[in-house]
């Protein structure tokens, strides 16, 4: 059985000198009675959706079931092709994939649910833009999503992955988080570092709301997924330069499912609150669900 | 603490943008279809709840016609459902309905097959993808759809169940659920049995000879292996 806490995996990886990525394969062998090529297999199913869902809105100017959003990926590929951005080419580049898959998803087309669909953009544009600057293969990117699963194993035991019971900081934050620990580990750092960068990124989105307009998971979800995918990849170089978070993974876990359950139902994914209750976004929901 | 698999983690592979409204929509239609059988022509879905509110912002409605139309949740034509539901000639009605204290994910399948008859099924989408179909022709039930199930429809009489089970037995494959309902004793009963394995195209040959059981419906689990 996966262990029940974050340092008890920091415990046990230590213990047998094995990334969380290892780790979460030999679980994942044992649990599902499979071999090795079966599961990395399926997790390589996993891996070239991403590819495709994260590229395909940049190159393709997508629309939404309900006309709400798309297009903004195909912008952000242009913006960064004119070589003028402030932050640079490889943020601009992660922030086009985070809403590619976020539009394919909006506009029905297929992608990998990483922990959840509405958070789908962030750890398929951290892991595989980490994995273009790092000159990973393919094999070094599919072992980043089992570090990835590990970690959102961790949360989903302790805490909440879902939007209705724990709002966006349970979505987008444990997406993020689990992004930040794979790349960590991707950049060589230890399981204690990937558990310090998942932890600092919940911290950062500790409280944000689940208010989805007109219900739909589109505003402000897609821009989210880039917001997610940034602070992930900040923060892996934040804790890859031997900054530390100050409070345990586990500690902030819990914090986070606290907070989640004093969030009131109108800011957990009823749309009855926060931005989706806003006059413009009123008026959004109006013009899609009119007969 | 649930023992939770990677790939309930990163996943399910599935056609967004809901994996409650969209993917669970599309399964409860394929299980829904698999208990009808073949030659639906036509299927209205009574929509309950958030169903009935958000279906067409969520592309519920294109998921339980794909779903009827027995697609994956991850099938990238899912989104040409109703198109290809039209070039087959199956009509499909959508109706916002209040189905009463049930979940709000809720929809009732009334599937017309070629022959007349009807088959109904009620089933709600309870989350991340997951489904829990609780009647059939107003029958309760009660089953997931996660493993191999058996679906049997039996005269209430001592030793069916021991029928099946020396099949399953015999086949090596292993119960891991099994709930019988009835309405009245000694007449018809239901019963829907998990097993932790497939069921054998011989168990199913020999399950359908029992001379007690009047129908039997085998649901496969809607699993994504490699893609």
């Amino acid at each position: 059985m996966f262990v029940s806490n974050g340092k008890e995996l920091i415990e046990i990886c230590n213990e047998k000198s094995i990334p969380i990525w290892e780790y979460s394969i030999l679980e994942e062998i044992e649990k599902s009675e499979c071999d090795r090529k079966t599961v990395i297999d399926r997790m390589r199913s996993a891996l070239h959706v991403m590819m495709n869902s994260s590229t395909y809105a940049q190159d393709n100017s997508v629309r939404s079931v309900s006309g709400l959003i798309g297009g903004d990926a195909y912008k952000i590929k242009q913006y960064a092709d004119r070589g003028k951005t402030l932050t640079g080419d490889f943020m601009n580049r992660a922030m086009a994939r985070a809403l590619s898959s976020s539009e394919v998803n909006a506009s029905m087309g297929r992608i990998v649910a990483c922990p959840t669909a509405g958070s789908c953009g962030i750890l398929p544009a951290a892991v595989l833009s980490a994995g273009e600057k790092l000159d990973k293969t393919e094999e070094q990117l599919i072992n980043a999503l089992f570090t990835a699963a590990g970690v959102g194993i961790i949360i989903a035991k302790n805490a909440t992955l879902a939007g209705a019971e724990g709002g966006c900081q349970a979505e987008c934050g444990s997406a993020a988080a689990m992004a930040s620990a794979a790349v960590v580990e991707m950049m060589g750092g230890s399981p204690e570092q990937a558990l310090s960068a998942a932890a600092i990124v919940i911290k950062n989105v500790l409280g944000l709301v689940c208010d989805p307009v007109a219900g739909l998971v589109e505003v402000p979800c897609a821009k989210r997924n880039i917001a997610g995918t940034v602070s992930a990849l900040t923060t892996a170089d934040l804790v890859m330069s031997g900054v530390y978070s100050k409070i345990p993974f586990d500690e902030v876990v819990w914090a986070m499912y606290k907070v989640g359950r004093q969030l009131p139902s109108e800011l957990r994914e009823t749309a009855l609150g926060g931005i989706a209750i806003t006059p413009t976004a009123l008026k959004y929901k109006k013009e899609i669900f009119k007969d | 603490m649930r023992n939770y698999s990677v790939f309930d983690i990163i996943g399910p592979i599935m056609i967004g943008p809901s994996s409650s409204h969209t993917a669970g929509a599309a399964r409860l239609a394929k299980v829904a279809a698999t208990i009808a059988g073949n030659d639906i022509i036509r299927v209205e879905f009574l929509l309950h709840g958030s169903f009935s509110k958000t279906y067409k912002g969520h592309g519920t409605d294109k998921a339980l016609v794909a779903g009827i139309l027995n697609m994956e949740p991850w099938d990238e034509n899912l989104k040409n459902s109703f198109e290809i539901a039209a070039e087959k000639e199956i009509e499909v009605i959508f109706t916002p309905a209040d189905l009463g204290d049930v979940h709000p994910n809720t929809v009732k399948f009334i599937i017309t097959k070629e022959d007349g008859s009807f088959t109904m099924v009620s089933g709600s989408s309870i989350g991340g993808g997951n489904i829990l179909i609780f009647d059939i022709d107003n029958q309760a039930v009660e089953f997931t759809g996660e493993r191999p199930t058996l679906l049997t429809h039996h005269r209430d009489l001592p030793g069916v169940i021991s029928k099946i089970s020396s099949v399953l037995y015999e086949e090596n494959i292993n119960i891991a659920n099994m709930r019988v309902y009835r309405n009245e004793k000694g007449k018809m009963a239901t019963m829907a049995l998990e097993t932790d394995s497939m069921i054998t195209e011989d168990a199913m040959k020999r399950i359908r000879k029992i001379g007690e059981i009047d129908s039997v419906k085998f649901i496969n689990p809607i699993v994504e292996g490699v893609i």
